[in-house]
């Protein structure tokens, strides 16, 4: 405080050397190893690391919430200059008094479900500072304001579950910031929410940062929100610090040979399978009790480990001015070779393929799947009334060719896992024809035929539930080989090896339970049980987004190999537009219930846009501080399916009718918009005309 | 089930070792919490006495020692004799053999099992299915099934255990089917809970994908994951039904006298404990409650434990 240090301000928080463990049933287990690091007034410095590498256990440890078994075994943290480790729970209330504010992932558990909103954030002021209720009502709708909040006084009045997951986690961080503390811990504040609300609450992070001046640890798992919203960075891997520096350094000429992975490991937006490869990162974090204590922790999973890195835990070592890494090559590692090596990522696919479609696999025209809303009026219990009907999946069109790969994209809600059901069968077609192979598929599942249902299998998102936890992975994959006969009944074994080889498992797995394996084995046994039955198409549900990025590049290579392997068509649905663009050759993009714009994917991340796909791009984190992006932010919420807008369903958010049709574009309020096509089966679902959309600048200008 | 049948017909040895192993981790488990193993010792102690009975004791349950009426423990009769004075070790320890070992048909006709035992079973299975089938179809079905058992489950449990006595006469076939009636609900609620959660998983929605029949998605898929839970309960409810077995045969609606039933021996024994001579009435009571409360022990103890694994 007392001398302010360059530009840049006092330092606010000072970690130092801060070993964290927990005590298991095994002994100390040690979560987080000598970190060290410093946060200035209105700096906000990213924590980033896979999960398990004890980013959360530091801000934690900061405030003091170990939990009954987690201790600080040794370091200091001085905050404001004054050291928080070793303090009794009063003396740490009287430093950190209201000064330390935290703002968590889930919204609905840092809120009280049962306490009007307004309660909870006047309660904020009155517990810590001596102010009347009524200032403190005054000063937190005044506080809403400042977080964008849509009708602040109304909402001071409401409960939690009466706004959306954006809007709660607006009320959070304004309850955080009514104190005006020092410090903001933010633990993963964007990993709950969709796409363009994510890219509006970071916007209003970066607002406040400016305004507030207040020091903030930023923990994310995300690569491109840390590029957007931090100057510094810390790159954690299994407990450890492994490289730090500035944003901008790190991301430019990043040392270490994680960071490097990590960042090789993601795709960028706009590139895609054709022109650029992903490259994963093997193994896994080791487990807190497996970590070696002398040598590099990282050194069984690098490309460019030596014997020298296993005889000594390696130090810091400069790169340039303020970046350093944790790893004894880091001054020529970008020279280095590479002592693994590296394996082939699929072959360029044949420009052929994607000019002359061999012929159609799927096709759906003008698919609709209601549901019925149960109406609470007493009427309706005699089958009176009026009936309501969530209109899931509105008039949707599409046809997908045999071999290529369907790319959906929306917000949650949209109507992706609904329209998807609908073709597997799961979910019964209000109306529209569907057609698979030729063969009308407008029944559900139950009443296919088994040669019609083994053509078609699903692998699902959560790699927690995707298996079942009862039976051995061999037994799960067999199931479907001996019930759609793929091979004869002695064969069964070797034909789920052979599976299991496919998705890069050994025979060892055969016997293994569920609960045994990682996310990304799961996955990978959850993709060999969907291949199967060698299916002409699979359907996948939001296969990566529950991995870490190192193992989400494993299976999308992995993906992309079966594809190439076995020829096979997918639908792949992801929130992630890098990745969407990246697996796919052509794209939809969906909002509430019908398709706003489809093609090939080159032609949707280029303009012409759909208003909707250039919000959706532009709310992309990009993994690179030095990438310029259009800001177009949407406002207000998802309409509800039961009552959509009328005329065009996306006239209630769209940034651009007023200022590029005549009348304020009042025509999308009235009709039904045109589909609009340019070359190569581009269409847009719009009443602005093709010319004026395709003055609309690209979202991204790379600086590479 | 099939999946089982498979796994031996067609998987070698490998897969029978984990299947140990899995039986060994659930003893494990029983072995690491000292509540459940106190429930055990008490449970096998009386399946071993019930087990062994004809060897353990030199008297048959119905013999009676006419100069020995109403004795306390001695050398000749270790627990003593009733009123008519049969040997109350014998008659205890057969009388847990209905419960727990053999569930007598007619005259010398008998099965395996006792008669709480297969009434929990019955029980099990009718519950189980409704439970799953309203669990997993939903809707009316669910509906229907559940005001329908809610609608039992409103009559009082004594009330309703006598009315099914009263209607169907008395006989140890007759109880199981009580038993079975009056446990059925609360089975069928505990699995349809359990299986509107598993349905929702993701597995489930695969084997929809790959066309399984209904009843192979709940018996095989969802069924095995709802284990846990569904083992606890069983075995409270076994308790509640020798509990039950005891207050039928006290009431006069319990096995036909002569057969050794510990209802029926406490309601006997009762009158003679004024008179000088409670044991009669003391070691059924006794064995009774040591039985039920090791049975809830048992399974207290394998739920904390389970539960502090999870």
């Amino acid at each position: 405080m007392e001398v302010a240090e360059d530009t840049t301000g006092a330092t606010v928080l000072d970690v130092e050397n801060l070993t964290i463990a927990y005590e298991t049933r095994k002994g100390d287990v040690e979560a987080v190893r000598g970190a060290s690091f410093k946060v200035r007034e209105g700096e906000t410095i990213g924590l980033v690391g896979e999960s398990g590498c004890g980013k959360s256990t530091i801000a934690f440890g900061i405030v003091n919430f170990l939990g009954p078994n987690g201790k600080i075994v040794e370091g200091r943290i001085r905050f404001q200059g004054e050291e928080l480790v070793g303090r009794s729970e009063g003396e740490l209330k009287r430093i950190r008094g209201d000064r330390i504010a935290m703002v968590y992932q889930d919204p609905m558990q840092a809120l009280n479900p049962s306490v009007r909103l307004g309660d909870q954030l006047a309660e904020v002021l009155t517990f810590h500072q001596q102010i009347s209720n009524d200032d403190a009502w005054q000063r937190s709708i005044q506080m809403l304001k400042r977080v964008n909040m849509p009708d602040p006084e109304e909402v001071m009045y409401r409960y939690p579950h009466q706004i959306s997951g954006g809007q709660q986690q607006r009320v959070v961080i304004a309850m955080a910031m009514l104190n005006n503390p020092s410090l903001l811990i933010m633990d993963e504040p964007t990993t709950a929410l969709d796409v363009t609300v994510e890219a509006a609450v970071l916007d209003l992070i970066e607002e406040l940062k400016r305004d507030f001046k207040a020091a903030s640890v930023f923990i994310t798992h995300n690569l491109g929100v840390v590029a957007r919203v931090s100057d510094q960075l810390c790159v954690m891997y299994a407990g450890q610090m492994v490289e730090k520096g500035a944003v901008t350094d790190i991301f430019r000429s990043p040392h270490h040979p994680y960071t490097m992975g990590l960042l090789a490991s993601v795709p960028r937006l706009g590139e895609s399978k054709a022109d650029s490869a992903l490259h994963p990162i093997r193994g896994r974090v080791p487990p807190p009790a497996e970590r070696p204590m002398n040598e590099c922790i990282f050194a069984p999973r690098c490309d460019y480990a030596t014997e020298e890195c296993r005889k000594a835990a390696p130090d810091f070592i400069e790169v340039s001015p303020g970046h350093v890494a944790r790893c004894i090559y880091t001054r020529e590692i970008e020279s280095r070779p590479r002592t693994t090596k590296k394996r082939r990522i699929g072959k360029d696919p044949e420009p052929a393929r994607s000019e002359s479609p061999e012929g159609e696999l799927l096709s759906f025209e003008d698919l609709k799947i209601y549901y019925p809303q149960e109406s609470q009026s007493v009427v309706s219990l005699f089958g009176l009334g009026e009936k309501k009907f969530v209109k899931a999946v509105d008039d949707v069109s599409v046809r997908l060719s045999k071999g290529r790969t369907l790319g959906v994209v929306g917000e949650s809600g949209c109507g992706k896992s609904t329209l998807v059901k609908g073709i597997i069968g799961l979910e019964p077609v209000t109306s529209g024809d569907m057609e698979f192979l030729g063969i009308d598929i407008d029944r559900p599942v139950s009443e296919r035929e088994v040669k019609l249902i083994k053509e078609m299998q699903m692998v699902f998102q959560n790699p927690d539930s995707t298996l079942n936890p009862s039976y051995s992975v061999g037994k799960q994959i067999a199931r479907p080989i001996r019930r759609f006969k793929t091979v004869p009944k002695h064969q069964v074994r070797d034909e789920v090896i052979r599976l299991l080889k496919a998705v890069r498992l050994d025979e060892i797995y055969y016997d293994r339970l569920p609960r045994q394996l990682s996310g990304g084995e799961k996955q990978r046994v959850g993709i060999a049980r969907a291949l199967a039955s060698r299916p002409d198409l699979i359907i996948c549900d939001e296969p990566v987004s529950a991995l870490d990025v190192s193992v989400q590049a494993a299976v999308i290579n992995l993906l992309l190999e079966i594809q190439e392997l076995y020829g096979s068509s997918m639908i792949f649905i992801a929130h992630d537009l890098s990745v969407v663009r990246f697996f796919s050759d052509d794209i939809a993009v969906m909002y509430l219930g019908q398709i706003v714009e489809i093609g090939p994917a080159e032609a949707i991340y280029s303009p012409p846009y759909h208003p909707y796909t250039e919000a959706l791009l532009s709310a992309v984190p990009i993994p690179d501080p030095d990438a310029e992006q259009k800001q177009v932010r949407l406002g207000g919420n998802v309409p509800s399916a039961l009552n959509p807008p009328s005329g065009c369903r996306f006239h209630t958010r769209c940034p651009r009718r007023k200022e590029m049709l005549p009348d304020d574009g009042e025509i999308c309020e009235r009709e039904v918009p045109p589909w609009r096509s340019t070359e190569h089966g581009h269409r847009i679902f719009c009443h602005i005309p093709l010319e004026k959309l395709e003055t609309l600048e690209p979202v991204v200008h790379s600086s590479g | 089930m099939a999946v089982n049948e498979e796994a031996t017909a067609a998987i070698p040895v490998e897969t029978r070792t984990t299947h140990l192993r899995r039986i060994w981790e659930g003893i494990s488990i029983i072995l690491a919490s000292k509540t459940a193993v106190i429930g055990l010792v008490i449970v096998i102690f009386w399946v071993f006495v019930a087990v062994f009975a004809p060897f353990l004791t030199p008297y048959t349950p119905l013999e009676q020692d006419w100069k020995a009426p109403n004795q306390g423990p001695s050398t000749r009769h270790i627990l003593g004799t009733d009123e008519l004075g049969r040997d109350l070790w014998s008659r205890l320890i057969h009388g847990a053999r209905v419960v727990l070992v053999i569930l007598p048909l007619s005259g010398n006709l008998w099965i395996p099992g006792g008669t709480a035992l297969w009434g929990v079973f019955a029980a099990l299975i009718v519950g189980m299915t409704l439970g799953l089938v309203s669990g997993y179809y939903g809707g009316w079905i669910d509906e229907v099934v559940m005001r329908l058992l809610d609608a039992m489950m409103a009559v009082p449990i004594i009330l309703l255990y006598l009315i099914i006595m009263a209607a169907l006469g008395t006989s140890a076939v007759n109880v199981v089917i009580a038993i079975t009636i009056v446990g059925t609900p609360g089975i069928a609620r505990l699995v349809r809970s359990l299986t509107l959660d598993i349905r929702t998983r993701e597995y489930i929605r695969a084997a929809e994908t790959r066309g399984e029949n209904p009843w192979y998605i709940m018996f095989v898929e969802i069924l095995p994951n709802a284990r846990g839970p569904i083992i606890v309960d069983t075995m409270l409810r076994v308790g509640y039904a020798i509990f039950a077995m005891g207050t039928l045969g006290f009431l006069g609606l319990g096995l036909p006298p002569p057969s050794p039933d510990w209802g029926s021996m406490v309601a006997k024994g009762r009158e003679f404990i004024l008179a000088g001579s409670p044991w009669a009435a003391l070691w059924p009571s006794v064995a009774i409650a040591s039985l039920v409360v090791g049975l809830n022990l048992l399974a207290d103890g394998l739920r904390e434990e389970s539960m502090r694994y999870q």
